[in-house]
């Protein structure tokens, strides 16, 4: 069944908008990442122009968010607190961002840095993450007792001041490393044009010393807002959200998050960081085949005219 | 104006038609000077009588592109002439400047290097012809016309440091006959004794809305003996229409709209989930 997207001026199968929609959705249901980094490329690859993708992804991102962490508020796996925390930072973060992506348009190759950001971050993230949780499931399995996750120098973190305690996490710490955290998150997420869940799970996780239950409805109340922002910021300056294009991959997307979230809580912590690192990793390597091999066609159009 | 565009109708009865007095002498000078100017045409006998299977395309929801008949006679007052009449016809889509850019390997990967800005390029062009372009439309005629694809595009000029602008404008070319915005119908055509003419001209779904012109060149031996021109509106309807007027007019009430639609549905699908388990 072939749609007509009226922003996005393409017509494309409704079914496979769908099935995309749910397919990220179930990620984000299960890892707390809005899916962003998976769902802009996709949109590419069937033919949107990439300023709608972009939009449009952060869009269903505001849906699917919502829809699975209001399945964690059930389940009592929202630290409000450090959410709030988090999200000050974000906003000035990807305020700050839009303000730098800006400046990189004016410089020209703004294409090429949203590029090479995916693949160095992408493949950081992915490569440490896939590392140190293949450790952890081998430890796990040769002693019955699970080993504690490495926590960060806890001396540097509670010598800084304005110290808060997030009671759902377990921390007692300075407000100031996730108010650092959200803010890098945000500008890194305003120039990708993705959520950030990618970065702020780990992030969490490694820099912050929070359990892993937490930090994936945490990350997810955190991104909700952030990506309403961007999508605000997208629909009044650039005029490229495509509501249809968001309806059809808000509908697979909300239920696919919450099939997302059982499957999260079945799996064990390291099994989940597996998983994840092992995507982030597919799609760098995508990126990053895509830099390096010679294109089919080495030129590309941009209509100056339209939008 | 008119006399211009089509020099085979008749300028005077094309002014006669007009209200006032004034504008009738005034055009019947015009027409005056105009004659002294041009030399008439070689042939005013044959005419172009146009229909369109449809003069306006509607973009809807399930809006899969769209298929156009160009049909028509030629009306003359003369016997028909011994050498064939050859028909063209084009369909052009608004044209907007388009900045082609090219990747060259630098550093070991492959980046955006040169840019060269086409002045107008049409969003949509076809051009359907009785035989090969070649035969039917001498090169002189084509390049006052504008009839074939390369002319239909306008390039000024190109930066100082890019000393192949030719091959940009090919790859805006190869990119949209690709993507069957461009098409060349040699033979597509059909002409039924030297008087009935038809065509199909298959449009895509990717199509910009604006008014799209068509037009029909009758040609003897090359040269244009007469032309028509009209036009075919494409626009959104409905729906369609709606959101993309918003989404341009109200940007702040869209932008709230597709967020109110996000929370809504996020909200109703774990809503629905909840009911489905605790039942």
């Amino acid at each position: 069944m072939q749609t007509y997207l009226p922003v996005a001026e393409v017509s494309v199968n409704a079914f496979l908008l769908l099935g995309l929609g749910g397919i990220v959705g179930i990620l984000s249901g299960m890892f707390g990442v809005g899916g962003g980094f998976l769902i802009t490329p996709l949109l590419f690859f069937i033919g949107v122009p990439p300023a709608v993708a972009v939009a449009t992804g952060a869009n269903q991102i505001v849906a699917s968010s919502f829809s699975a962490v209001l399945a964690h508020f059930r389940r009592r796996t929202v630290d409000l607190t450090m959410g709030s925390v988090l999200l000050v930072g974000g906003l000035i973060g990807s305020g700050l961002g839009v303000f730098v992506f800006n400046y990189l348009k004016s410089l020209g190759q703004v294409d090429l840095l949203v590029r090479l950001c995916y693949v160095v971050f992408l493949g950081i993230i992915g490569g440490l993450m896939f590392i140190e949780s293949l450790n952890a499931l081998r430890k796990t399995r040769k002693s019955a007792k699970s080993t504690p996750p490495r926590r960060p120098s806890r001396r540097l973190l509670h010598a800084l001041p304005f110290k808060m305690r997030f009671r759902t996490s377990g921390q007692y710490m300075s407000v100031i490393p996730p108010i650092l955290v959200g803010l890098a998150v945000g500008v890194l997420s305003a120039i990708m044009g993705v959520g950030g869940g990618f970065i702020m799970v780990p992030a969490m996780i490694y820099l912050l010393g929070m359990p892993t239950k937490v930090v994936v409805g945490t990350s997810l109340f955190q991104i909700i807002f952030v990506t309403a922002f961007t999508t605000m910021l997208h629909a009044t300056t650039n005029q490229t959200v495509d509501i249809v294009l968001a309806v059809y991959l808000i509908l697979g997307g909300v239920i696919g998050a919450q099939f997302g979230t059982q499957i999260g809580l079945k799996l064990k912590a390291e099994q989940l960081r597996v998983l994840l690192a092992a995507l982030v990793l597919a799609v760098c390597i995508k990126l990053a085949l895509e830099l390096l091999i010679q294109p089919h066609e080495l030129y590309n159009l941009s209509d100056l005219g339209g939008h | 104006m008119s006399f211009i565009t089509s020099p085979t109708s008749g300028g005077i009865e094309v002014a006669g038609a007009r209200a006032s007095w004034g504008t009738v002498f005034r055009t019947l000078l015009a027409a005056c000077l105009l004659a002294l100017l041009l030399p008439a045409p070689a042939s005013r006998a044959e005419e172009v009588v146009l229909g369109l299977s449809t003069d306006r395309v509607a973009i809807t929801t399930s809006f899969d592109g769209s298929e156009i008949l160009i049909f028509g006679a030629v009306k003359r007052e003369a016997p028909i002439q011994d050498i064939p009449l050859d028909v063209v016809i084009t369909v052009a889509g608004p044209s907007h400047p388009v900045l082609v850019r090219r990747k060259a390997h630098r550093y070991g990967i492959w980046v955006n290097t040169d840019a060269v800005e086409v002045d107008s390029a049409p969003s949509f062009y076809a051009v359907a012809t009785t035989g090969p372009l070649k035969d039917v439309l001498t090169d002189t005629e084509d390049l006052r016309h504008r009839i074939s694809i390369g002319r239909a595009i306008r390039s000024v000029g190109a930066p100082e440091n890019i000393t192949d602008a030719a091959h940009f404008t090919e790859a805006l070319i190869r990119i949209r006959r690709e993507s069957g915005l461009y098409q060349e119908l040699a033979g597509k055509v059909a002409l039924d004794q030297q008087t009935l003419f038809r065509t199909a001209i298959s449009m895509p779904a990717d199509l910009t809305e604006g008014e799209y012109s068509a037009r029909i060149f009758l040609t003897r031996s090359g040269e244009v003996v007469s032309q028509y021109e009209t036009n075919i509106n494409v626009r959104k309807v409905g729906m369609e229409r709606w959101l993309y007027q918003l989404s341009r007019q109200q940007p702040i009430l869209y932008g709230l709209l597709s967020l109110a639609i996000a929370i809504l549905a996020g909200w109703g699908a774990s809503a629905g989930f909840t009911l489905l388990k605790n039942r």
